[in-house]
């Protein structure tokens, strides 16, 4: 049985979408609790960013309970770099116990590009030992050996990088994640296809759903800056220059357009599994990006 | 080897001011090799703070300076008695070791720390030094083809880069190498890469608890325990 209707969806082998929610840097919830609404009905599942680049936010865990609470169906993210394997552990606890089921398991940007370079960072375990960690707890003992009094059961995902410029070390990391027991992989963002292409070639051997990420941009700007300073992106020049063409104030515009096209594409070329969408502070345009990719109505939850 | 840097001199003049006279001691070993607390550097920061006074400011002190050959041997400390008989504090340029050995040695005298002491490591080029080891008491250099990635990855992790690697360089800071791709570049050529395709579970923080102590064999009466 399916812990989790987004697993339910994962064995159905349909085309996906998810996209994610960043918490905001404060204690009002109202802007993300209409972006819940917004989006809960028209994706498969709603990830919440755990402190996205290292910059303190409201957390994780209670943006999931927030997207549980409004009806949808939240991927929990969770890093390795704010808390040992005490609070690791606890917080799976508690999510369980809240009926959040996914989990999608990183390591964590370094603090040094956050908010809060002076803090301790913790990283007492990596991606790879977190889903070892999920599945240790599955089986009834917590990572010092002893019985859980009732053990929790999740759906684990983690991340890939198929745009990395020197790729080998990542795939062997991302075997590593396969063994550990991931079941589905959210890509770093996709840029170039052909990447994309190459990977899933390599990728399809394995017993796993892919889902392209896709990230969208505002601006040839933004573009630049995310590939100086945000771990994991590497935007094309083609893309950047297809974003520099357009007269000021359309770049989300241009931006919503290559979303769209990356998405449509993949779908119609069955390329991966499906996708994930990250709005990165625009999240209320994920629904006029699925209507230009022809994918609102995808997720069953829209029918 | 470790590795320190002098502190500021404003910072050292905000220490020193509620002491009239005052010992510079210098240690012989690293902190003479790293260039932060020799003789040599004794020398110029005595004339640095009298200078300094000259030209008014914080308190009238009288300076001595002193280089033992190392502050953390209690042998070298028993040394210098005569050195402290007439100062009101010692401002060490010996590392954090030898601050606290010169402070478990005279119990009467305060004791300043002149450097900021600030990891292990080994000179590079001229005047360029590298941390290279983070004393975890569990050694697994032989796993990672000699290159340490708790000490040098910054998020210290074990099985393989993370995604913010870019052009072999690491996210927290690009001028630093990204230590997996010089693991993975070096098992490669060592014809090791299973080593890369293993799984290391959760380090050990208990593998020696801090504060640490190691008993050495050679000192132990036959037959003891050592485990």
């Amino acid at each position: 049985m399916a812990n989790s209707l987004f697993e339910e969806k994962l064995s159905s082998k349909e085309f996906m979408v998810t996209t994610e929610i960043g918490p905001p840097k404060g204690a009002d919830v109202s802007e993300m609790i209409h972006h819940i609404d917004l989006l809960k009905d028209n994706v498969d599942a709603i990830n919440v960013t755990d402190h996205q680049s290292s910059v303190m936010r409201f957390p994780s865990l209670g943006g999931c309970l927030l997207v549980k609470e409004r009806g949808g169906e939240p991927i929990l993210q969770m890093t390795c770099r704010d808390r040992n394997r005490l609070a690791l552990q606890a917080d799976l606890l508690l999510a369980y116990s809240r009926g959040i089921n996914n989990v999608l398991c990183l390591t964590g940007d370094s603090i040094d590009v956050g908010d809060h370079k002076e803090a301790k960072p913790v990283f007492d375990a990596d991606s790879v030992q977190l889903l070892r960690m999920i599945r240790t707890m599955e089986s009834g003992k917590d990572m010092s050996g002893e019985d859980l009094k009732g053990s929790p059961k999740f759906c684990i995902g983690a991340s890939v990088h198929p745009e990395a410029d020197f790729i080998e070390p990542q795939l062997i990391k991302f075997e590593k994640k396969v063994a550990a027991g991931a079941q589905f992989f959210q890509t770093q963002g996709i840029f170039d296809l052909a990447s994309l292409r190459r990977f899933m070639q390599y990728a399809s051997q394995f017993d796993v759903r892919i889902l392209a990420g896709i990230i969208v941009l505002a601006s040839a700007r933004m573009a630049r800056y995310m590939n100086d300073n945000v771990p994991g992106i590497i935007v094309t020049e083609a893309i950047i220059d297809e974003l520099a063409g357009v007269e000021k104030g359309k770049g989300l515009e241009k931006g919503i357009e290559i979303a769209a096209r990356l998405m449509r594409t993949i779908k119609e070329e069955n390329l991966c599994h499906g996708v994930h969408i990250m709005a990165v502070g625009n999240e209320r345009i994920v629904p006029e990006i699925l209507e230009e990719a022809k994918m609102l109505g995808v997720s069953p939850r829209a029918r | 080897m470790i590795v320190a840097e002098q502190k500021p001199l404003e910072e050292i003049r905000r220490m020193i001011v509620p002491y009239e006279r005052v010992l510079i001691l210098g240690c012989g070993t690293c902190m003479t090799v790293c260039n932060a607390g020799g003789e040599r550097e004794v020398s110029y920061l005595h004339s640095a703070l009298r200078v300094a006074q000259a030209k008014g400011g914080n308190g009238a002190h009288t300076f001595s300076e002193y280089t033992v050959r190392r502050q953390c041997d209690p042998e070298f400390l028993d040394m210098i008695g005569d050195k402290i008989a007439d100062v009101d504090t010692i401002l060490s340029l010996g590392c954090g070791i030898g601050v606290q050995a010169l402070a478990e040695r005279y119990t009467d005298l305060p004791v300043l720390p002149g450097v900021n002491t600030s990891f292990m490591g080994m000179a590079n080029e001229s005047g360029v030094w590298d941390e290279r080891c983070a004393a975890c008491g569990d050694c697994r250099l032989d796993d990672t083809a000699g290159i340490c990635p708790i000490t040098r990855c910054t998020k210290g992790i074990l099985n393989g880069p993370c995604a913010g690697t870019k052009n072999g360089k690491c996210e927290a800071n690009k001028d630093i190498d990204c230590a997996w791709i010089l693991i993975y570049r070096r098992l490669e050529r060592l014809g090791q890469l299973e080593k890369m395709r293993r799984y290391y579970p959760m380090r050990n923080f208990r593998a020696i608890p801090r504060p640490k102590r190691i008993t050495s064999k050679t000192t132990v009466d036959v037959g003891e325990d050592n485990g």
